[in-house]
């Protein structure tokens, strides 16, 4: 097999594997700034906010998959076009 | 593939400086941000009307926001997360003029807006702490802790230069494909989540520029004096 061809596995394993745990870690934050609403609706305001920065936080991990999916696949130093 | 997303579109020289595709939409941006700015702000008065109560809400909300995240007087803060924030909305959006890349799918234009926070994030800690007291505060709780303290200031930039910048190519990428596979009505709603993503990540580079100025200024030990007092009572 070529570089690219593994490139192209590479990027894909890349994308399934690393968004598992961003989502698996999105899901409990979601739950834990519900339950805070549901048991104290006054403060959804501060809670949302910090919700949304976690959120943020949490997202990069899987943005950080996606951006070296991109590397295979357009910037490879491995390969002639790179 | 003839054309790779990261690639930069050379528009025209300028001496011997080329001037790639997202800065020339940046400049325009800047133009109309700047020229309504100006145009908004003419004819102040106390009894406003539609178009500066509008304004006045914008302004206000920013203020509020960042006056819950610093807990201090937004003013010295507003010029920078502000413009970050109104900036970003528009950069994030120009998608729905047809032909325009938004500027900030661009990794050197995210690269740039993170230096800004970079810079400013030391400007205010030291101008609020001093020299010798911001650069103590790197060696809190102790002396260390120095290199670790160092770096997550710089990976703390680059995640937020990573952040902005994948999430932005990658809504562009998925509407590429929407395209792609079925270009008629299909890609609406997928654009309208575009929408969403826009103004959320501009709200969270701006707030999270805010908590990190916050930071700069209160000084790592604040959350230790905080959980003190707490005790205490």
């Amino acid at each position: 097999m070529t570089v690219e061809m593994w490139s192209i596995i590479a990027a894909a394993a890349a994308m399934c594997l690393g968004v598992l745990g961003p989502a698996l870690a999105a899901g409990l934050a979601v739950r834990a700034a519900m339950d805070a609403i549901a048991r104290q609706p006054e403060a959804s305001g501060s809670i949302g906010r910090n919700f949304i920065i976690g959120l943020a936080i949490i997202e990069a991990m899987a943005i950080y998959c996606f951006v070296v999916a991109l590397l295979l696949l357009y910037a490879n130093p491995y390969t002639a076009q790179g | 593939m003839e054309s790779t997303p990261l690639e930069l579109q050379v528009l025209f020289h300028v001496g011997p400086v080329p001037i790639a595709m997202p800065v020339a939409i940046t400049w325009v941006i800047m133009l109309l941000l700047g020229a309504g700015s100006w145009l908004l702000t003419r004819r102040l008065s106390l009894h406003p009307g539609y178009r500066q109560a509008a304004v006045e809400v914008l302004v206000k909300t920013i203020a509020d926001q960042i006056r819950t995240v610093i807990e201090r007087e937004p003013e010295p803060f507003m010029p920078v997360i502000g413009s970050f924030f109104i900036f970003l909305v528009f950069a994030n959006l120009s998608f729905l003029v047809p032909g325009i890349r938004p500027p900030t799918a661009q990794l050197e234009t995210a690269a740039a807006l993170a230096l800004i926070v970079l810079a400013s994030v030391n400007f205010y800690g030291i101008r609020q702490r001093g020299l010798g007291g911001y650069l103590r505060g790197f060696a809190e709780p102790s002396i260390f802790l120095l290199p670790i303290n160092i770096l997550s200031e710089i990976t703390r930039i680059f995640s937020m230069m990573i952040r902005l910048f994948g999430n932005i190519l990658s809504g562009e990428f998925v509407l590429m494909l929407a395209i792609g596979l079925a270009g008629f009505l299909i890609p609406i709603p997928l654009m309208a989540l575009e929408l969403v993503i826009g103004v959320i990540q501009a709200y969270i580079f701006a707030i999270l520029t805010a908590v990190f100025i916050g930071a700069a200024i209160h000084g790592r030990g604040r959350q230790q004096q905080e959980r003190e007092t707490d005790d205490d009572s």
